[in-house]
């Protein structure tokens, strides 16, 4: 195998020979790319050695769900909303394996909200990437479960009127043990946040701020354009003090259990929350997500929990050797005979 | 359900209780056998009480006492809708029907000869159950002014003439019960709870059922708790002794083995059946199972087998729904496992689209449909075979699936191997029907040979096979055996194989994604090819009977019973009557047309208004009538020979 991965540099090893069919310009190309230099770096590094004959992408319906095509891995583009499903099974069947589920907000949060929140609790070995562009682009443009309430739509064209979900808040509710949130724009950022969740052992979700610039362009520009990137980027990082601004004057602090954001000018350095992720407590992981439920404020990026439970399938597998130790290996014959049973001469 | 559970019961001292019970120095078998019984060659007995009276369990135990005395049987266990119904009402009567005999028995019976009534409920209710003239035993203590306006008596039955013409006998069994128990250290509201084994003891008296595997069951059972043993114990030797000592019972009745070919029985019902088929599929296939699934009703006891056995490597994932069972099952298949889903008819609809992927991306997978009265949440209890068409047809697109159907519970262990065979030969979803019937009626199964089971494995793919236009090896997962037409297996670990499967449309042979109508076209057809060669593969349908009758009973499913012994009874008659079962529906067995062909009058019992009848009809275009039945019971014997008769009267008088 060692010729495929001659080249660890170029990306070009895990494409594949399908032409990508999603709109010039969208996000999705940026995450694709982040995807194949992360797996190019993945099975060069010793520590992980991941091998593409070990890797699935699972997919739902949506322009997302296309992903799978372009990915030179086995995989499974299924049916709307039913990734994390389908996806847990095989995680479940075969726990050897580097599984991705991909899926836009209105697959995951939607139609596939169930599947997505009993994934997460279950803590099943796979990364559910989210891309998050706040509609619905494959069936032409209607509102999504996480568009503003007021938004101008085919389907809503007096604006729409249900508030939407905040996934991050909603993974933390639903017990994921690892969280984080990236954008299109970093690719640099996307691989790190990608290679956590794939180290992470259970079920990561990353919601990914996707542009699409065809039915809702530019909805993220107020965050993460670069010239808005200082004052309304958030940056988590593990250990140190949550701080950001283009001075670095504004900080985060935690306050009857609600996360504010503060001039450190005001409250001094030794008030800022110092973010920890490995905190097992979702409460401090969820008023994190709260700092933002718009696009219009500050809004923390990164990895806002990454705890180590017991993992669903290696308990599965443990049941199965647990059994098989205090009963034996199966006997099909001792299993028929297992009830009350007699002789007829 | 009605079981008695053993944890709710208050733990008391231990003690012995034969040396508590009377009479002593006597051992009751002892004394069976010196009193007369009067020989019988079958009887069907019908227990009914209040749904915490146990009578599922009173039922069951009788059965398998009577299994291994060597009787052939058949049983309808009948539950109530609601778990917890109001006590003492209509609603919350849970009854159990056990047919046995010496000869082979193909029904739980048309009518009870005996009903055991723990209440005014139970008694109203099933009333109509029994046969006239037939036997009647009522739990007296129980038929208080409360309990008889509960369920509507507005007089006694007992006195104004409603149960004349029957036999019937009127014990006090909970105070008995009570009585029993009395040396115990058993509170009496506990000691009541025993009294389904008083009635259970008296029955077994009467029809002579050896009491030690009964004895020793309860120890098994309940073993834990000592002062339920030694209560249960001494409820149903009271029981047996009052039959004993009674006046009222003036005889007991026999009804001998019944003669059967040589070889290792077990009681089994259809669920344990199915669970254990897909066990041995597994072994079979040498692959480990997976079963993804949802709690419903009858379905669920198939999901509790399995998960009692991960010692064979079975994985049972209980999923957040129906479509995530299927979903999860699919994944499943796609790593290498088999895979199934089991549930009841609500649950197949809402699977539908996962098993349109499954069509589509052609992986084996095994769905379990425990059919039910529908629609919607319909009858979950009770028992119907309505979902033949959507096994069919319940599906968006043209997707043709196999769909095989048990046809007694023993069957459903043979009929899970053969769904499996299916699936894994022709990658493809198979949809294998049972119902509620099957589900929990239990019969006496002669144990298969394990090692002369058949070896239905088959080899995932691990190399390239094909090349592509550059002329370099490539893998192809839609080129196909040019026999089966199923496509190669790859799974996900095999080097050089990677591959996207999806429910776009696929490229024949290379598997891409692909748009052109024309090509839609072909693999329409290749789909459905596919399916129907399936046909020269499954063994042609037998017809019981001269082959020339001057009608054919035709069956699938459950209807086999009623229909064998309306045939017998028929035949009896001197009527020239043949009769198929089909356990493959689709595709039909090769020979199908050509039986059809052979006769003027066609019979087609089903439980539903007419599904099988109007498949043959449109594929054979031939005159099959149909009889349908959708009360939530079984047929009887008679309702179809009287229907063969009427059928075949108007056949005489020239008239359809
Ligand atoms: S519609 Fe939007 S999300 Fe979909 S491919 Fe086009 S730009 Fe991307």
């Amino acid at each position: 195998m060692t010729d495929v991965f001659l080249d660890p540099t170029k990306r070009g090893h895990w494409t594949t020979d399908q032409d990508v069919r999603w709109c010039p310009g969208c996000g999705d190309y940026g995450i694709l790319a982040a995807m194949q230099f992360l797996h190019t770096e993945l099975a060069a590094d010793p520590a992980t050695e991941i091998k593409k004959e070990d890797t699935v992408f699972v997919s739902g319906i949506g322009c997302a769900a296309r992903f799978p095509y372009y990915m030179d891995t086995y995989g499974m583009h299924t049916i709307h909303g039913r990734s994390p499903a389908i996806a847990t099974g095989l995680a479940v069947a075969r726990p050897d394996l580097n599984i991705w589920v991909v899926g836009g907000d209105g697959d995951m949060l939607s139609i596939g909200g169930n599947h997505l929140i009993h994934a997460l609790r279950r803590n099943v070995n796979m990364t559910v990437l989210l891309f998050n562009n706040q509609i619905y682009g494959l069936t032409k443009g209607q509102y999504s479960p996480t568009s503003e309430v007021g938004k101008k739509t085919k389907s809503t064209p007096m604006g729409s009127i249900d508030p939407p979900f905040n996934p991050i808040s909603l993974a933390v509710g639903a017990r994921a043990n690892f969280v984080a949130r990236t954008h299109d724009l970093d690719r640099k950022h996307m691989i790190n946040v990608f290679r956590q969740a794939q180290a992470h052992n259970g079920s990561s979700l990353v919601e990914i701020y996707q542009n699409c610039n065809v039915f809702n362009d530019g909805v993220y520009d107020g965050i993460v354009k670069r010239a808005n990137r200082d004052e309304m980027m958030i940056n988590l990082v593990d250990g140190k003090p949550i701080r950001f601004g283009a001075e670095n004057d504004k900080g985060v602090v935690i306050e009857n259990g609600s996360a504010k954001v503060v001039n450190i000018a005001d409250v001094g350095e030794d008030a800022l929350h110092v973010h920890d992720q490995a905190n097992p407590d979702p409460s401090v992981s969820f008023a994190l997500s709260q700092l933002a439920n718009d696009v219009n404020s500050a809004t923390p990026f990164g990895v806002f929990r990454s705890v180590e439970h017991a993992e669903y399938a290696s308990a599965v597998s443990d049941q199965l050797v647990e059994a098989n130790n205090q009963m034996g290996p199966g006997d099909l014959d001792a299993l028929l005979k297992s009830g009350a049973t007699w002789e007829v001469d | 359900m009605g079981l008695q559970r053993p944890r709710d019961r208050v733990c008391i001292r231990p003690l012995d209780v034969l040396d508590n019970f009377g009479p002593k120095g006597r051992s009751l078998t002892d004394i069976a056998d010196r009193l007369d019984s009067e020989s019988l060659d079958h009887v069907v007995i019908r227990f009914a009480g209040d749904s915490g009276d146990g009578m599922q369990l009173t039922g069951d135990r009788f059965t398998s006492a009577s299994a291994m005395f060597g009787n052939d049987l058949a049983t309808l266990p009948e539950f109530p809708a609601e778990i917890r119904a109001p006590q003492g009402t209509l609603a919350g009567v849970s009854a159990f029907q056990v047919h046995i005999s010496e000869n082979p028995v193909h029904t739980p019976g048309d009518i009870a000869d005996v009903l055991v009534a723990m209440n005014p409920a139970a008694l109203k209710s099933q009333l109509t159950r029994v046969r006239t003239a037939g036997t009647i035993i009522l739990n007296t203590d129980a038929f208080d002014e409360r309990n008889l306006e509960k369920c509507g008596y507005e007089v006694d039955p007992r006195t104004d003439g409603t149960l004349d013409g029957f036999t019937v006998h009127e014990v006090a069994m909970t105070t008995m019960t009570v009585g029993a128990t009395e040396d115990l250290d058993v509170k009496k509201r506990d000691a009541e709870r025993s009294k389904n084994f008083f009635a259970l003891g008296l029955v077994s008296w009467m029809y002579t059922r050896p009491v030690k595997p009964t004895l020793d069951w309860i120890k098994e059972k309940f073993g834990k708790n000592e002062a339920v043993v030694a209560a249960n114990t001494a409820a149903f030797h009271a029981g047996h002794a009052y039959g004993e000592t009674a006046e009222i019972f003036g005889h007991r009745y026999q009804v001998s083995a019944s003669p059967k070919e040589s070889g290792t029985y077990t009681n089994i019902t259809g669920n344990v059946a199915t669970a254990w088929g897909m066990i041995a599929a597994g072994q079979l296939a040498k692959l480990p199972v997976f079963l993804g699934s949802y709690p419903i009703t009858p379905a669920s006891d198939i999901l509790h087998e399995l998960a009692k056995h991960k010692n064979f490597g079975v994985r049972t994932f209980q999923a957040e729904d129906e479509i995530a069972g299927c979903g999860a099952a699919l994944g499943a298949a796609f790593g290498g496992h088999l895979a199934f889903t089991t549930t009841s008819g609500p649950g197949v609809a809402l699977k539908g689209e996962t098993i349109g992927l499954a069509m589509s991306m052609e992986l084996p997978m095994v769905i379990i449909d425990v059919q039910r009265g529908g629609p919607s949440t319909g009858l979950p209890t009770k028992t119907e075979a309505s979902d033949l068409m959507m096994a069919m047809y319940g599906r968006h697109g043209e997707s043709p699936m196999p769909v095989v159907a048990a046809s007694t519970p023993a069957n459903c262990f043979d009929m899970a191997i053969e769904a499996v065979r299916l699936a894994l030969k022709y990658r493809t979803p198979v949809m294998y029907l049972t119902d509620g019937y099957l589900a929990n009626g239990a019969e006496p199964w002669k144990l298969p040979d394990v090692s002369t089971l058949p070896d239905i494995s088959v080899s995932f793919t691990t190399e390239k096979n094909g090349v592509d236009d550059d002329g370099n090896a490539v893998f192809h997962p839609y080129a196909r055996d040019p026999e089966t037409l199923a496509r190669p297996w790859a799974i996900p670990g095999a080097p050089g194989l990677e591959h996207r499967l999806g429910g776009l449309e696929k490229a024949n042979i290379t598997g891409n994604v692909e748009y052109d109508p024309a090509n839609h076209a072909l693999m329409t057809d290749l789909r459905q090819a596919k399916i129907d060669g399936i046909k020269n593969d499954i063994p042609e349908i037998e017809v019981d009977g001269t082959g020339s009758g001057d009608i054919l009973l035709l069956g699938w499913g459950s209807t086999l019973g009623s229909i064998t012994a309306a045939t017998n009874q028929l035949r009896k008659q001197g009527k020239n009557v043949d009769r198929a079962h089909l356990h493959h529906i689709h595709p039909f067995p090769a020979n199908l047309g050509d039986v059809l062909n052979s006769y003027d009058k066609i019979l087609v019992p089903e439980m539903n208004k007419g599904q099988l009848v109007k498949l043959v009809r449109a594929e054979f275009l031939v005159d099959a009538r149909p009889l349908s039945k959708v009360s939530g019971l079984p047929f009887t014997a008679e309702e179809i020979a009287s229907s063969a008769i009427e059928l075949l009267e108007a056949n005489a008088e020239g008239a359809k």
